[in-house]
Formats: C-alpha cells, sequence, structure tokens
C-alpha cells in the first residue's frame, strides 16, 4: 500500500516536470514579454537592459531549472498585467474557483447517481423516459449556451437570481473567502453551480445508468435474488456498489474537468475566479499567470487521481490483495 | 389433484407452460411439463442444453427472465399454490422455502462483500436473530459445507476462495435459511472434474440431514445415477421420461432415454465411436408437430407424426411419453 503510494507520487512528479516544461516553453514561445511590458516609446537600449535584468538572455536549461526551482516555494514571479507577485493573484481568486466547483461536483454526482440508478431500475416508466430524453440536452448544449439561456430565465425574466458575480464574501482566515455564509453568496452560486455541473451531472447520470443495468444481470444479483434478499438491499447493496467501481474513476476525473474548465462559466458569469484571471491573462500575453494556472490545473489533477486510486482500494478488495501481493 | 394415494408432494408442477413472447410469434419454451417431488426426495432433471431444464428451475423460484413468463399449469408447494404469488410474497419464499444453487460459483458471489456479510445478510433477511446469533450460524454453516478454519475464514473476500470452496460457500447461502427444496442448477459444471464429486456429496449430505428435498438440474448422467433417487428427462421442453434412476437407466423405455444412455461411454466398450443420437434438437420455432422426437427417433412410426404422446405410467412409478410404450406394451 505504502508502496504503491510512494510509487504513484514518484509518476506525479514526473508528470508535472513535464507539464512545468511545457508552461516555461510559454515564456519563450508565446510573444516577446518585453514589448508586451514596455510599450512603443521604449528603447532599444532600455528593452536589452530589462532582458537583462529579468533573466531572457540566460541559456534554456538555466531559465527552466530557475523556474522550477522558484516554482517548488510557490514563486511564480510578477505578473505582466497586474505588477502583483501571481502567486498572490491566484489565491486570491482561487477560493471561488473551488467553492463553485465543489458545489457543482456535488450537485452532479448527487443527482447523477440518483437519476442513474432511478432510470436503471425503472427502465420503461415514463419519468425515467423523460430524464433520459432532458439528460441529452445537457449532454449536447454548450455551456456558455446553458448559462446565458440560465441567466435570461432565471435573472432577467424570473429575476430570481443574480446573473454575475458572487454576491457578499466573508473572509475566513488570511486568504480563504467563502461566499457560503451570505444568502446573496449562495443565491449567486445557484446559476453557474447548474451551468457547470449539467453536463457532468448528464454524463455520471448515463454512466451510473449503463453499469447499473450491466450489474443488474449479473449471476450473484441473481443469485441474491434466489436467496430472497429484499430489492432494498440488492439494488442499493450489492447493484450500487458495484457499479460505483468504475463511476469513481470518472467522477474524480470530472471534478478535474470543472476546475478546468471553469473557465467558461466564470466568463459567462462574471465569476471572480481563477477561470476569468485566465482568460484576462490571455488577453494580454501575461505568461507568468498563464504558466502558474497551468501548473496549478496540473496538480489537482495529479492530486485527484492518487485520490481516486486510494478510493479504489477502499471500495474493491479484489485490488487489495493483488498489490499486497505483486508488493512482497 | 387429490393425490391422497402417497403421501402429500412437496412440490407438485403440474402443466407447466412456459412461453416468450417475441417479435416472430411467442416460443413455448415449456410445454406441459408435470412432475412430483417428495419430501426428502432427490429429483434428477437430464436434458440436453435448452431443453428446459434451467428455465424449470426458474418458473419454480420465480426467476423467470423477462420476457419469459408461465403461461399455463401451476406449481403448487406443499399444497399452496406458489406461481401467482406476488414479488413481495414470492420473496419471502425464495431462500427460505426454496434455495438455489448456480452454476457458476466464481460468478455467483458478491465480489465488494464478505463471506460474513452475505451469509449473515441471508440469514436476517429470513431469520429473526441477532448479528452475533447470526454470525455464529454462519460459522457453524461453512464448517459444515468443509470450509477448513470455518470461523477465520468466514471474513474473507469471494476472491480468496478457490472455485471448489466457492460452491461450497454457494451452498451454504443457498442453505442458510433451510429451506425445504433446493434448486441446484448445474451445480458441479463449472468445476473441475476432481472436485465435483466432494461438491454434490456435501450438497447431497446436506439435505438430507436436514430432510431437504433437491431438484438437481444436470446434463451429467453420471451424477444423476449416483445422486437422484428418480429421474426426469426433458426433451424440447416436455418430460420424455421420468422414473425411479435404476429403472430409467436400466429400462429405458423412450428412445430418447435410451440414445442418452447409449451416449455414456464405459469402461467395457471397444467400439471406436461413441453412440450419438443423430441430428440436434429442434428450435423452439419449429418443433415438430405429434411427437418432438420424431425427427431423430429410429422407431418413428406414423402415429408419432400426428398426435403429441402423452405421460403414461409404463411401470410403477415410472411414466414414459412414447407411443411405442402405449402401443407395444410394457
Amino acid at each position: 500500500m505504502l508502496a504503491f503510494i510512494l510509487r504513484r507520487i514518484l509518476q506525479s512528479l514526473v508528470v508535472m516536470l513535464v507539464v512545468a516544461l511545457v508552461s516555461f516553453a510559454l515564456f519563450r514561445y508565446v510573444g516577446d514579454p518585453i514589448s508586451t511590458m514596455m510599450g512603443q516609446e521604449a528603447t532599444i537600449a532600455d528593452r536589452e537592459a530589462l532582458r537583462e535584468r529579468l533573466g531572457l538572455n540566460d541559456p534554456f536549461i538555466v531559465q527552466f531549472f530557475d523556474f522550477v526551482s522558484r516554482a517548488v516555494q510557490g514563486d511564480f514571479g510578477i505578473s505582466y498585467r497586474l505588477q502583483q507577485p501571481v502567486m498572490e493573484l491566484i489565491l486570491s481568486r482561487l477560493p471561488a474557483t473551488l467553492e463553485l466547483a465543489l458545489v457543482s461536483g456535488v450537485l452532479a454526482f448527487v443527482f447523477g447517481v440518483g437519476f442513474g440508478v432511478y432510470t436503471a431500475l425503472n427502465r420503461r416508466g415514463w419519468l425515467s423516459t423523460t430524464i433520459m430524453s432532458v439528460s441529452l440536452i445537457g449532454v449536447s448544449l454548450p455551456t456558455f449556451l446553458i448559462g446565458v439561456l440560465l441567466i435570461w430565465l432565471f435573472a432577467v425574466e424570473l429575476q430570481w437570481l443574480p446573473s454575475f458575480g458572487r454576491g457578499e464574501v466573508v473572509d475566513l482566515g488570511s486568504w480563504w473567502s467563502t461566499g457560503f455564509l451570505t444568502p446573496s453568496g449562495r443565491a449567486s452560486l445557484i446559476l453557474p453551480a447548474i451551468t457547470l455541473g449539467l453536463y457532468q451531472m448528464t454524463l455520471i447520470m448515463r454512466l451510473v445508468r449503463a453499469e447499473m443495468l450491466e450489474v443488474l444481470r449479473t449471476d450473484y444479483i441473481k443469485f441474491a435474488r434466489a436467496r430472497g434478499l429484499s430489492n432494498r438491499a440488492i439494488h442499493f447493496g450489492h447493484a450500487l456498489k458495484n457499479t460505483m467501481v468504475p463511476v469513481i474513476t470518472i467522477t474524480g476525473l470530472q471534478l478535474g474537468a470543472i476546475i478546468a474548465f471553469a473557465i467558461i462559466t466564470e466568463t459567462v458569469f462574471q465569476w471572480p475566479g481563477v477561470g476569468a484571471l485566465f482568460i484576462n491573462s490571455v488577453r494580454f500575453v501575461d505568461v507568468p499567470v498563464m504558466a502558474a494556472y497551468l501548473m496549478l490545473i496540473a496538480v489537482i489533477f495529479v492530486v485527484i487521481n492518487l485520490i481516486v486510486d486510494l478510493l479504489y482500494y477502499a471500495v474493491d478488495p479484489r485490488l487489495r490483495v493483488e498489490r499486497a501481493g505483486a508488493g512482497h | 389433484m387429490t393425490g391422497d394415494k402417497m403421501k402429500e408432494p412437496l412440490l407438485s408442477v403440474r402443466d407447466l407452460v412456459v412461453e416468450f413472447p417475441t417479435r416472430h410469434g411467442t416460443l413455448r419454451a415449456l410445454d406441459q411439463v408435470s412432475f412430483d417431488i417428495g419430501p426428502g426426495e432427490v429429483l434428477g432433471m437430464v436434458g440436453e442444453s435448452g431443453a428446459g431444464k434451467s428455465l424449470t428451475g426458474a418458473a419454480i423460484i420465480g426467476l423467470l427472465e423477462p420476457p419469459g413468463r408461465i403461461a399455463g399449469g401451476e406449481i403448487r408447494l406443499r399444497g399452496a399454490r406458489i406461481d401467482n404469488l406476488s414479488y413481495e410474497q414470492m420473496r419471502r419464499i425464495r431462500g427460505r422455502r426454496i434455495g438455489m444453487v448456480f452454476q457458476d460459483p466464481l460468478t455467483s458471489l458478491n465480489p465488494l462483500y464478505t463471506v460474513a456479510q452475505q451469509l449473515i445478510q441471508t440469514i436476517r433477511t429470513h431469520m429473526d436473530v441477532s448479528e452475533a446469533d447470526a454470525r455464529k450460524r454462519a460459522v457453524a454453516l461453512l464448517d459444515r459445507v468443509g470450509i477448513p478454519a470455518a470461523a477465520r475464514r468466514i471474513d474473507d473476500y469471494p476472491h480468496h476462495f478457490s472455485g471448489g470452496m466457492r460452491q461450497r460457500v454457494v451452498i451454504a447461502l443457498a442453505l442458510a435459511a433451510e429451506p425445504e427444496l433446493v434448486i441446484a442448477d448445474e451445480p458441479t459444471t463449472a468445476l473441475d472434474v476432481s472436485v465435483q464429486a466432494q461438491i454434490i456429496d456435501v450438497l447431497k449430505e446436506i439435505c438430507a440431514e436436514r430432510g431437504a428435498s433437491v431438484m438437481l438440474i444436470t446434463h451429467d448422467m453420471g451424477v444423476i445415477a449416483e445422486t437422484a433417487d428418480r429421474v426426469a428427462v426433458l426433451y424440447a421442453g416436455r418430460v420424455a421420461e421420468i422414473g425411479p434412476v435404476r429403472d430409467v437407466i436400466q429400462h429405458a423405455r423412450h428412445p430418447y432415454t435410451a440414445g442418452l444412455m447409449g451416449a455414456i461411454p464405459t469402461l467395457e466398450q471397444t467400439s471406436d465411436r461413441l453412440v450419438q443420437i443423430p441430428g440436434a434438437m429442434p428450435r423452439l420455432n419449429s418443433i415438430p408437430t405429434g411427437c418432438a422426437f420424431n425427427p431423430r427417433c429410429a422407431h418413428v412410426f406414423d402415429h408419432c407424426y400426428r398426435e403429441r404422446p402423452v405421460l403414461r405410467q409404463a411401470a410403477p412409478q415410472h411414466e414414459v411419453a412414447c407411443w411405442l410404450t402405449e402401443e407395444g406394451g410394457a
């Protein structure tokens, strides 16, 4: 078990190093930061001085090593655009994105599993048919369109919910600001969370349904029925637990996707998160922020994958044995 | 049936018809199947693949796969009809009064639950006992079916056990709530030849101890010969012959049964080729009129094409559905 975790962490480090290389390459190949920073009137001498001062004339390897060693310490430099430390910028925006991702992830998981199980158990009911048809919309409509439609319906026409922003936030500790504690903060979360989570919900729902139907056909479910176990025990004990094994993987990866793809939702709802920060940075070729964002997303994916692997252990006893056997 | 001439049968199946509605018409998979199983009796049920053996078991325990359904006849357990019960009423019978053992022990057990969890859940579904008592019963059961160090191994997961051991666990599960009848659907087919006999012995012994009847579905005549008291031979969803094992094996009346017996190799046999019945069992949508076996029968005559033979007594307790017996005399 411990050996397995160590091995996975080592693999994760390799992945991170590759991502670091890609984000570092941004500095060299996405335009010339000097011209963005200095404007039209700067002299060539001034430009060269700045170039020298920022270390942009050093060899590639030296610059990369410098980049990685500072990144490890959480130093991604200064934003070209906002002239603030990148790490500070991202940390100040991160709570908004994480809270949004958490709420939509939980929504997607709870409703996805719930609807999936329901439609699998009542395959021919009219409600199942309706849910399945509506889910097609969730899969096929682009996120920004869903967001715009929701804003039009609930913010413009019905005026029930705010159309943009985070509402009132409360500071917790030195850097975490939360929207959970105020009514306007909670109301502001609803539309973006639905927009962001709808696709994931339909995906999870369809996956759960397909897996559940598969599991319900297995011999051990037949045998459980032949032993006279109650439907509840069969469906929610024996069948659902087996269904969850593949669902956990997909859900974990989707959580990463939710954080990464929050960009679109954050843009539509003017959500002050890292996604919006990233989009604005792209517009101004603010390479340090872009590079840091890339690294952040990579870290999140790597951590989620690690957690998913560990959850496998918790759910499936067969893995525990095989891995332990291989370890000795 | 006013069956007061003998002791009341535990299970009585009368004219059971199972149909599968399909787009191309209704397929009749079981056609007027009738048989009894007495208390403590082991009834063997043999036939080729697709003859309807497993379907008969599924119909009795009420677990026919849709769209299959019981379209006629009745099933009685100790005189009370069970073929028309609600799902919930039938659920209380499954496991408690009729247990079932499936073919493949590798897939019959839920991989994510320990043997203890599955046994205790089954016991507590049907019996009002505490968790601790259920566990004690579970350990005793495992011990009885021959799992070494049962008290320790009970907390293992199914994948910790070998195929033979898993089938013992399956038997323990099927018997956990002390059913009166156990339907064993090819319980040894998926197992290694060397453990088949052990599993059959365990099953037979425990059922004998508890006075449970067994319906043993198999295509292995050897198993039937050693285990069953009586045997029913199924062909194309119909009972061809039913009677005491010794009688049926030694004096098969139905040409199909005789063919089956001829296909078993013996030590004395010197011929190079195994005897086999020519042709194959008809598909369900093209069962011939008259006797279903008529295209393959060596003794076929005009009556066999005209009318379907019904089960008639050919010897004490020995019934055959064949016009030969009818016209040639026993």
